[in-house]
């Protein structure tokens, strides 16, 4: 095994770090999660590596295998930041449009729902004398 | 939902109480909320009923099914909506700041 191959394996990891580190560490970060400029930083890195793996194993007398073995990994590596550009910047935007969802300056829907801890919450029982309400609603699925 | 806990004393100074709403069954919720710490409210919408009233059910999410689009509102003492963000990418989400910013001073 050549530095090629072991070049473009390691390309390979590193753009399969981007791709996991994203939803597991940076989107915990607000400057790392609205923009994912760290996880395309790795992804540069990794195919940059991969680059330079490719061309050290095309060489004229490299093995057959390892030159199999380098485009095998430029290939995931570069499906891998195309499953991570279609996660970050494509199927994330498909929302619906809420047209009808409660505007500035109109009434918010009252409600009772369950809380966690095994009480109920009724919107308006909650409002009035100085108390506000946020309503954070989020996809779940925890 | 981190970043609003972190500042949460913030939103209790101002009078605002935070509650997250969501599709999942309240134990759940429960479980998720202690092990990440959380205090405010985590209300259960399994039927998605108030998800639809607000108009913001999200049917056949990739991976996800049936559950709610991104979206908080700031309510005032009236039940008047005085600020929204329905964001259009999910990653992209309000940060506490912005909140409190709106609060402090509304536009």
């Amino acid at each position: 095994m050549g530095a090629g191959f072991l070049l473009s394996l390691l390309g390979f990891l590193v753009c399969a770090g981007a791709f996991v580190s994203y939803p597991t560490f940076f989107v915990r970060i607000p400057m790392t999660r609205d923009l994912p400029w760290a996880s395309w930083l790795l992804f540069a890195l990794g195919l940059g590596l991969v680059v330079v793996g490719i061309r050290r194993s095309f060489t004229p007398s490299g093995s057959r295998s390892v030159k199999i073995a380098s485009t095998a990994f430029a290939g995931l590596s570069v499906a891998v930041l195309g499953f991570f550009l279609f996660m970050t910047e494509v199927s994330s935007r498909w929302l619906p449009v809420s047209a009808n969802a409660p505007k500035v300056g109109a009434e918010a829907p009252d409600f009772t729902l369950p809380d966690a801890r095994g009480g109920i919450f009724r919107l308006a029982d909650r409002l009035g004398a100085g108390r506000w309400v946020l309503l954070i609603f989020y996809r779940g699925h925890w | 939902m981190r970043s609003f806990q972190e500042r949460l004393a913030e939103f209790v100074e101002r009078g605002i109480e935070i509650a997250a709403i969501s599709v999942d069954p309240a134990d759940v919720s429960r479980e998720h909320a202690e092990k990440l710490g959380f205090t405010f409210a985590f209300l259960s919408d399994a039927g998605a009923e108030v998800i639809r009233r607000y108009d913001l059910f999200h049917p056949d999410a990739v991976d996800e099914g049936d559950i709610a689009r991104p979206a908080e509102f700031l309510i005032d003492p009236n039940g008047t909506v005085r600020w929204v963000d329905l964001t259009d990418d999910y990653w992209v989400r309000t940060r506490p700041e912005t909140v409190l910013e709106a609060f402090d001073s509304p536009s």
